[in-house]
């Protein structure tokens, strides 16, 4: 029943929004989307810690084909619940500052994103993923296509047409396996076992199909070039759910289906996998440390994190796949505080070009101390939830590749560079015409803040619980993967 | 007093909170009162520990509080380990950290960042203790990290000037490439021993055979970490710049203890440096090659904060050297040393430019000696201390060094001496430009100078005094005395020493230090005449040098050539990547699928006539067409 | 034996084949776009009556229901059909299919 009411409470909300106009809509989003957080809250503490699929629902859907609508949450997916429904009130809160045109119908988009991105995390069933996996892209097209800046018909155009090519070739590996499955079925267990059953080149053409659509979605070099025009384009909110959640789709999909489905696919294309991951990593860092918009600078820092995440992954062991799951949550956390800082920072300045800014500090040392703490996050120092994830993530490339952990490693560096050198110039030196009138924040942007900085704290200090919450899974998962790659 | 342990990290945290939290809000006294009582009350209860532990027979004890972290076979703990080694680094940090807020609180009360200083610097203690209290190394890398992040924060401070806030920047990265290395260090760790505990992985790593590979990859990964850190070959220049924090700051976190971190670790990780020969030859000769290529930049610096830089440096250099030599006591001692006359000599450096109302150009000083009388005689004891003259505490420290680098190599032990000299030369060059001959700043200045209050120059009696029998617990059995420090260390470097067991004769090493002493003279007469008989004063900027000098007054072009090897391509491959690669390749291709799909329907559209018969006429021939290949 | 059966199968194919045929040619070379739907309504029909014939020799209702089905749509088909030429008229005052030729590239 929790699994129901958390795709379909959001749903419910967001239609009921429609019918509202004015002034309330905001408020009744963000309770909308409290309660849902507090169903989550409620799942968890009802939770076994165990490996087993919990909160199961399994009610036929279409028969004939196979398809049920088979929805339940482990670990794994409840760590993601988590993560999304955390989020989205915060991603609501930082609007409150915002005056959108149609606000009901924005509000609405986000809270129809929501129940997409919990149906993604939930499904057992392959069609009903690939339905929620489209899903998805619906609103987040709509909020980047409406509410959007410049050039944002064509960026938004882009952005649809490459995610949808890879769900294509998604679609393709779900139909080969259904293909595959003895009795026909979409039914995760049985795409497991047609997955497991093919050998290597056909696991190959599985695993390639699936990763595909996976990259696209993170997104991991060179697929990842939709990303940094989408997220500077994007309305703040957009760019918050694309990051903080939607990125997630993809690495969670690795977690759930790629590496069940087709690890000996994945055994034999990890590496190449890894290292177009890893590539991006300093790639895209390298290209950070030249931006001189800073929106742009995170978007290409997203993808710096997010390859680390798939790389650590996809080296199939305990410490990567616990590390990218707690990197996950991380990783939302710091990039909506970051997205919600460039925000802060054009709206009350009308730019976001590093070069011009300067002095915030001065005029706004509150500010300063927050940034600086999201910040720290970003570039993973010990003591904040980006710490643990790294390191995790580190030690699981390590495990794969010495070369390569250490070559990934440089995004411990890099990272430091390009941070540092934006934090200067946009809050240190002295102030100038631009910054002198910075305006202290409003209420919703310290709780937001305020939050957000608490939870980098405090997930740095005490990550067990997290971790706790998807060990049993993560490590039922890492033996089946790792006892049939050895088989 | 051990299960109090979790306090001593704990009182500054809290004292960083309140001061941070509400420091604007408290007046300065309070917040002083705090910041350095917390600091204090952590120092009394590291003596009681320290105490407890000298009279206990178990010389190790774990305190553990929660787990951490945990994956897989991973699991780390939040955990601390009461041993010597921790234990003599915890009065060190909190004694000296106590001494330097007290300072603190009268040099910086004019500041307007007051609150914020003390909330940094009780912040930076807290991760210093964490650092020298973990019983792994996740837990050490969190305070190694956390030091960088104050360092940065402090380096910074004044954070309107461009220069200033690029130095901080400096420092943190340089630290995060050392950082790098020791994390990847610390994951081999983890995958070779299966755990990263102190325990555990000395315990397995007693097993392994002397020169075993992977413990040589671990133990360089861990050093790279020190390079960063305490500013070693080739990730030194972050140190000198950092000069640009308060002088507090200077003394604490780049004299005394922050950058005594690779030491430290080095220490602690002794077993696994002891079984790798290959890495103790390069922690020694990097050690040497610092102590010296520093010492020759001290010789012409002309700013009072630079000179103490570069001789923090290249006295970091001698205590790498005495760990690559194997006499981690040595090293231990000397850091115990080099804290008291470097904190001493930077406090006394703090005083001078609070005289001068902010110069620290040595070449507009001068004659000092008669205006501040306190700062001037606890300099030179720190002075002295530092060049090792005999019966100060750098003497015996530096000479247990000499010593064991002479049975190493007599190579090593020939540059440790000539570095010896050149220290000796640069620090009373220091000292006469500073406190001899006449005033050469301007009459303004000269009306300005005062004594500093007492606040501060009761750390500089303090720390005089330390500086001046500090020596004492490690006087070697030469002199019949009896190695306090070797006796009380000696259960950590136990299953090192008995690998590495080795006695001068005494005659020899009665004569090495002979040498030591001679050559420290030749330096202290060679300052002497030139700064006090010929009252040469150093050229001013723009002046005719020669080519060596300018090399040399220019730190060799160090940061020139890195700035040309490393930040210029990095921008460049940057751009590259960004405008080529991004943007017309890859995006390229991806647009590239966009044409040709519109190309080619631009032709295949034109069959679309509009004209309803023809369509018709295509229908009904392809389906006979069709009909014809079913049939036949 | 019922009075459809008396005559052969033979011929009932034939018939619907050679008025098939008509519906074909019709449409292909008529211009009038009415006479090309009435070619089309003979298509349908050709194929009615065929469906008709079979059921009857196989004992089959199901072609009978098939017809009837075939015919409801081809109502409704001629229905649209026929509104939407009406609608051409009245704009282009013609029904000759190659002057409609607008919906192109």
């Amino acid at each position: 029943m929790i699994t129901l009411l958390l795709i379909f409470f959001p749903l419910a909300a967001s239609l009921l929004l429609l019918l509202v106009k004015g002034e309330q809509v905001k408020k009744i989003a963000l309770a909308a989307a409290v309660v849902e957080f507090a169903i989550a809250l409620f799942a968890i503490t009802q939770y076994q810690h165990n490996a087993l699929t919990q909160f199961e629902i399994n009610l036929p859907w279409i028969q004939s084909l196979g398809i049920n609508f088979h929805v339940g949450i482990d670990g794994i997916s409840l760590l993601m619940v988590l993560l999304t429904t955390f989020l989205v009130p915060v991603i609501i809160l930082t609007s409150f500052k915002n005056e959108y045109k149609n606000p009901s119908a924005f509000y609405s988009l986000i809270l129809a994103m929501q129940m997409a991105l919990i149906g993604v995390f939930v499904s057992l069933d392959g069609f009903l993923f690939y339905v929620f996996w489209e899903l998805a892209l619906i609103p987040i097209y709509f909020i980047c296509l409406l509410w959007g800046g410049e050039d944002r018909a064509r960026i938004t155009f882009k952005f649809f047409v490459y995610t949808l090519a890879g769900s294509l070739l998604m679609l393709a590996g779900l139909i080969y396996l259904y293909q595959h499955t003895a009795t026909h079925t979409f039914d995760i267990a049985a795409l497991y076992a047609a997955g497991q059953s093919m050998d290597m080149v056909h696991q190959g053409y599985v695993f390639w199909a699936m990763f595909m659509a996976f990259a696209i979605k993170m997104p991991i070099f060179p697929f990842h070039t939709w990303q940094p025009d989408t997220y500077t384009t994007s309305p703040t909110q957009g760019t918050m759910l694309l990051s903080g959640i939607m990125l997630k789709m993809g690495t969670y999909g690795v977690i759930r289906w790629l590496l069940p489905i087709a690890p000996l696919g994945v055994a034999h294309w990890g590496t190449v996998a890894i290292i177009l991951s890893v590539t991006g990593i300093v790639y895209a860092s390298c290209i950070a440390i030249v931006q001189k918009d800073f929106k742009r600078l995170i978007a290409y820092s997203s993808i710096a994190h997010v390859g680390l995440i798939a790389a650590g992954i996809l080296a199939g062991n305990e410490q990567g796949v616990q590390g990218g799951m707690i990197q996950m949550l991380s990783h939302g956390v710091n990039v909506v505080g970051l997205f919600f800082i460039v925000d802060i920072i054009q709206r009350r300045t009308g730019t976001r070009e590093i070069a011009v800014l300067g002095g915030i500090r001065n005029v706004n040392p509150q500010f300063a101390v927050l940034f600086l703490i999201v910040l720290l996050g970003s570039v993973a120092l010990p003591l904040t939830n980006g710490f643990v994830g790294e390191f995790l993530l580190l030690n699981g490339v390590y495990q794969f590749n010495a070369w390569i952990a250490a070559f990934a490693g440089l995004s411990v560096i890099l990272g430091a560079v390009y941070m540092l050198r934006s934090y200067q110039s946009i809050m240190l030196g002295e102030t100038n015409a631009l910054t002198s009138g910075f305006a202290p924040l409003s209420t919703s942007e310290k709780t937001v803040l305020i939050i957000l900085c608490a939870a980098i704290i405090v997930f740095g200090v005490f990550p067990k619980p997290l971790l706790d919450i998807a060990a049993p899974s993560v490590k039922h998962l890492v033996e089946s993967f790792q006892m049939a790659i050895t088989k | 007093m051990i299960k109090l342990v979790g306090l001593i990290p704990l009182l500054p945290l809290i004292g960083f909170l309140i001061i941070g939290l509400f420091g604007k809000k408290l007046s300065k006294g309070i917040v002083g009162f705090i910041g350095s009582g917390v600091v204090l009350a952590a120092f009394a209860i590291a003596v009681g520990i320290f105490i407890e532990l000298n009279g206990q027979a178990v010389k190790s004890v774990p305190v553990e509080f929660f787990d951490w972290i945990t994956a897989g076979k991973l699991s780390v703990h939040f955990s601390f380990l009461i041993d010597p080694l921790s234990s003599l680094f915890l009065l060190i940090i909190t004694g000296i950290g106590f001494l330097i807020h007290l300072y603190s609180v009268s040099y910086m009360h004019d500041d307007e960042g007051f609150s914020r200083f003390f909330a940094y610097l009780n912040l930076f203690i807290f991760f210093m203790l964490l650092l020298v209290l973990g019983s792994n190394y996740l837990i050490m890398f969190v305070g190694w990290e956390g030091v960088g992040l104050c360092s940065y924060l402090l380096i910074g401070f004044w954070f309107k000037n461009t220069a200033y806030n690029n130095a901080a920047k400096k420092a943190f990265v340089m630290n995060r490439i050392g950082d790098l290395g020791f994390l990847l260090g610390i994951i081999l760790i983890f995958v070779t021993f299966g755990s990263i505990s102190y325990h555990e992985v000395f315990e397995q790593a007693k097993n392994y055979a002397t020169g075993t590979p992977v413990l040589t990859t671990i133990t360089l990964l861990l050093f790279v970490g020190a390079m960063g850190k305490s500013a070693q070959l080739p990730l030194y220049t972050w140190l000198p710049d950092a000069m640009a924090g308060p002088t507090p700051v200077s003394a604490l976190i780049h004299a005394a203890t922050m950058v005594t971190a690779g030491i430290y670790m080095i220490a602690r990780s002794n077993i696994l440096y002891t079984l790798s020969p290959f890495t103790m030859e390069v922690v020694a000769v990097i050690g040497v090659c610092t102590a010296l290529f520093a010492a020759t930049i001290g010789l012409v610096q002309n700013d009072i904060k630079k000179v103490l830089a570069y001789s923090t440096v290249s006295q970091l250099g001698y205590m790498f050297l005495a760990l690559g030599v194997g006499a981690y006591t040595g090293g231990v001692f000397h850091v115990m040393t080099h804290a008291f006359f470097k904190a001493l000599l930077f406090l006394g450096a703090g005083s001078v430019i609070h005289a001068m109302g902010g110069e620290q150009d040595i070449r507009k000083m001068g004659g000092l000696k008669k205006y501040i009388p306190i700062t001037h005689a606890t300099f030179l004891m720190g002075t002295l201390a530092i060049v090792g003259f005999p019966g100060f505490s750098g003497f015996f420290s530096k000479d247990e060094i000499l010593a064991n680098a002479y049975e190493h190599s007599i190579v090593l032990w020939f540059l440790g001496v000539l570095t010896a000299g050149m220290t000796s030369f640069y620090m009373f060059r220091l000292y006469f430009l500073t406190f001899r001959n006449t005033f050469r700043g301007t009459h303004a200045q000269e009306h300005h100078l005062h004594e500093s209050p007492s606040q501060m120059t009761i750390p500089l009696i303090i720390l005089a005094v330390l500086s001046v029998v500090g020596g004492l617990i490690g006087i070697p059995e030469v002199f019949g005395g009896h190695h306090y420090l070797e006796a009380f260390l000696k259960p950590v470097f136990e299953d090192s020493s008995f690998r590495l067991i080795h006695h001068l004769p005494e005659s020899t090493e009665l004569i090495l230090m002979g040498v030591a002493v001679a050559v420290m003279l030749c330096g202290l007469a060679y300052a002497r005449k030139m700064y006090i008989t010929d009252k040469q004063v150093p050229a001013a900027e723009g002046e005719e040098e020669s080519a060596i000098h300018k090399l040399v007054y220019n730190k060799y072009w160090v940061d020139e050539i890195y700035d040309f090897l490393i930040t210029k391509p990095l921008n460049f491959i940057g751009d590259a990547l960004h405008k080529v690669v991004d943007n017309e390749l890859i995006d390229g291709i991806v647009n590239g699928c966009g044409y040709v799909v519109n190309g080619v329907s631009g032709v295949i559209r034109r069959a679309q006539t509009g004209n309803i018969g023809f369509y018709v006429f295509v229908m009904v021939i392809s389906i006979v067409l069709i009909l014809f290949a079913q049939l036949f | 034996m019922s009075v459809v059966q008396t005559i052969p199968i033979n011929w009932y194919i034939l018939l619907s084949a050679v008025l098939f045929t008509i519906g074909v040619l019709g449409v292909l070379f008529r211009r009038n776009a009415i006479i090309i739907f009435m070619s089309v309504e003979l298509m349908l029909n050709a194929i009615n009556l065929l469906l008709v014939a079979f059921s009857t020799y196989l004992s089959d209702s199901k072609g009978q229901v098939f017809v009837f089905f075939i015919m409801a749509v081809a109502a409704a088909e001629v229905a649209v059909g026929l509104a939407i030429l009406m609608s051409v008229y009245r704009n282009s005052k013609s029904t000759d299919i190659n002057t409609l030729n607008k919906l192109k590239w």
